[in-house]
């Protein structure tokens, strides 16, 4: 068989519809968000202006990003200690824990929250009333899988009980080896992990919606359902921090010699 | 806190609650939620499956490949309310592509299109389900050897022959299980569903929603038998999907 010196007819013609339905609809948005409001006429930034000056933008994007921040924080003094003690004290028990991983992928969030509401009422308000307790615990669960499958790669991938009884050899403290010893080797698995869990906690809308918060993917829900065209500058916005998270991502894990496909993300 | 938060969902069951949910309107929720992910899972599989192939095939340049890889991680992210607004700009009644139509004599909401249902619903669904196809199966095409192809090719098979009984046979487990998978992932999908039709298409987590939201249903305990519902079907599909991954698994090495 002759080896194939272009591109093959069929496969063009693939790759061009895939490049079509996945180009067009963004493109049709960065036009619709450079109509006027007023005239339904191209061009103007104004829609862009209207975003950056409304109150309810920067608030529920303060309240998300503070929430991922607390999600990344929360779950990484959680996970890292114990996914360290699981590869360095008990590796049997490394396959259960991936099969509790697996547990948030195949319950989906709509299924989840009803539980999680259902299970957690009657809690202080402080807990139940604020993002910073109720939603922030919702999202160290939805980010599990994502921190425990990177991060387990990332501790795979170095050599735990060497590092560890090389540092204690030295006469460091548990807390030493921890911090100065392990974390810096798995930074970049923790780094992608945190990516991920920014991707979803700046996404999510199922949760937030049902338990009433007000995320940055309400206000643009909201925002969607009362003026057009700003929406459309909202949506690329989002799109943005999307992009920005996933690519720093895939810059992270290229240095690590290439992670596995990850998806994340509220549907 | 975990463990807690999922033991709580099967406390407390009726059987009773169970039992409506087998009752109008709740079983055509099911139903309507079903159709769209089998619909988006196949559709979204098969072109999936040739998308990914045409991007990995002999004869396509390496850049498009890494940069549809790539491309894909970011969109299978998409999705939710921003995803629902994009084909809203596109293909709603004022959308862009629409709007061009219409001035060129074609108007495709006269002829029974609208993206405020179940088409829509799915047509904007496969802006996720294609990417996530895309990773999931490049592997498994990758496991597709150049030897297989030039030993059947010298054995005298010709193009047809060679997907027939080599081809398609390698890749069919890895192909159901990434169809299982897109399936779950359309099955829960909430937001950009509710995003696009306001929750005018039943489908069984908007049902769900309605009640958090609003007071559609007076029965607290229906949206948690909903939730089990939902749960259910999944588990059934994670059970397919797990036999299946062990057989894909054997020529992936």
């Amino acid at each position: 068989m002759k080896p194939r010196r272009f591109i093959a007819p069929s496969a063009f013609l693939w790759l061009l519809l895939a490049a079509a339905y996945f180009l067009i609809p963004l493109i049709a948005t960065f036009l619709f968000s450079l109509k006027s409001n007023q005239t339904g006429k191209c061009c103007t930034i104004h829609n862009y202006g209207w975003v950056v000056h409304n109150h309810g933008f920067w608030q529920s994007l303060k309240i998300s990003s503070l929430l991922a921040l607390e999600t990344i924080v929360i779950s990484l003094a959680l996970f890292v200690p114990t996914i360290y003690w699981v590869h360095l004290k008990v590796p049997r028990l490394r396959p259960v824990i991936a099969f509790l991983a697996l547990i948030p992928f195949v319950v989906p969030p709509i299924v989840m929250v009803v539980g999680l509401l259902r299970f957690f009422k009657g809690t202080p308000d402080w807990f139940y009333a604020k993002p910073w307790g109720f939603l922030a615990g919702a999202y160290v669960i939805l980010a599990f899988p994502y921190m425990f499958f990177s991060l387990d790669a990332g501790f795979r991938s170095i050599d735990v009980h060497t590092l560890t009884e090389a540092s204690q050899s030295l006469g460091a403290k548990w807390t030493t080896t921890l911090f100065k010893v392990i974390l810096p080797n798995i930074r970049s698995a923790a780094l992608a992990a945190s990516f991920l869990t920014l991707a979803i906690v700046m996404g999510e809308f199922t949760i937030a919606n049902l338990a009433a918060f007000n995320t940055f993917p309400i206000f643009i829900q909201y925002v969607n359902e009362s003026q057009g065209f700003p929406a459309g500058a909202l949506t690329l916005m989002s799109f943005g921090i999307t992009w920005a998270a996933m690519l720093s991502l895939l810059v992270v894990g290229r240095k690590r010699g290439g992670g596995g496909a990850v998806i994340a993300g509220g549907r | 806190m975990l463990i807690g938060a999922f033991q709580a969902k099967t406390k407390g069951y009726t059987v009773e609650n169970l039992r409506v949910l087998f009752n109008h309107p709740y079983i055509d929720a099911y139903k309507t939620s079903i159709e769209i992910s089998l619909v988006t899972a196949v559709i979204g599989g098969v072109v999936g499956l040739l998308v990914a192939y045409a991007a990995i095939r002999e004869g396509t340049p390496r850049w498009i490949r890494s940069a549809l890889t790539t491309f894909s991680g970011v969109a299978a992210n998409f999705g939710g309310i921003p995803l629902a607004f994009a084909f809203i700009a596109t293909l709603g009644p004022l959308g862009i592509v629409t709007v061009l139509f219409r001035n060129h004599g074609f108007d495709f909401t006269q002829h029974g299109f609208s993206l405020f249902t179940k088409t829509g619903v799915e047509l904007a669904y496969m802006y996720f389900q294609l990417p996530l196809m895309i990773l999931v199966i490049a592997p498994a095409i990758d496991g597709l050897r150049k030897e297989w192809r030039e030993a059947s090719s010298n054995l005298g098979a010709s193009q047809l022959q060679f997907w027939r009984y080599v081809g398609l046979p390698v890749l069919m487990p890895s192909l159901l299980g990434a169809i299982i998978l897109l399936f779950g992932n359309a099955f829960a999908a909430y937001a950009t569903a509710y995003s696009l039709t306001s929750g005018t298409v039943n489908l069984v987590p908007i049902l769900i929603g309605a009640y958090y939201s609003g007071n559609v249903l007076d029965n607290p305990h229906l949206a948690q038998a909903m939730a089990f519902g939902m749960f259910v079907v999944l588990a059934v599909m994670m059970l397919l999907y797990i036999p299946l991954q062990r057989r894909a698994a054997r020529w992936a090495k």
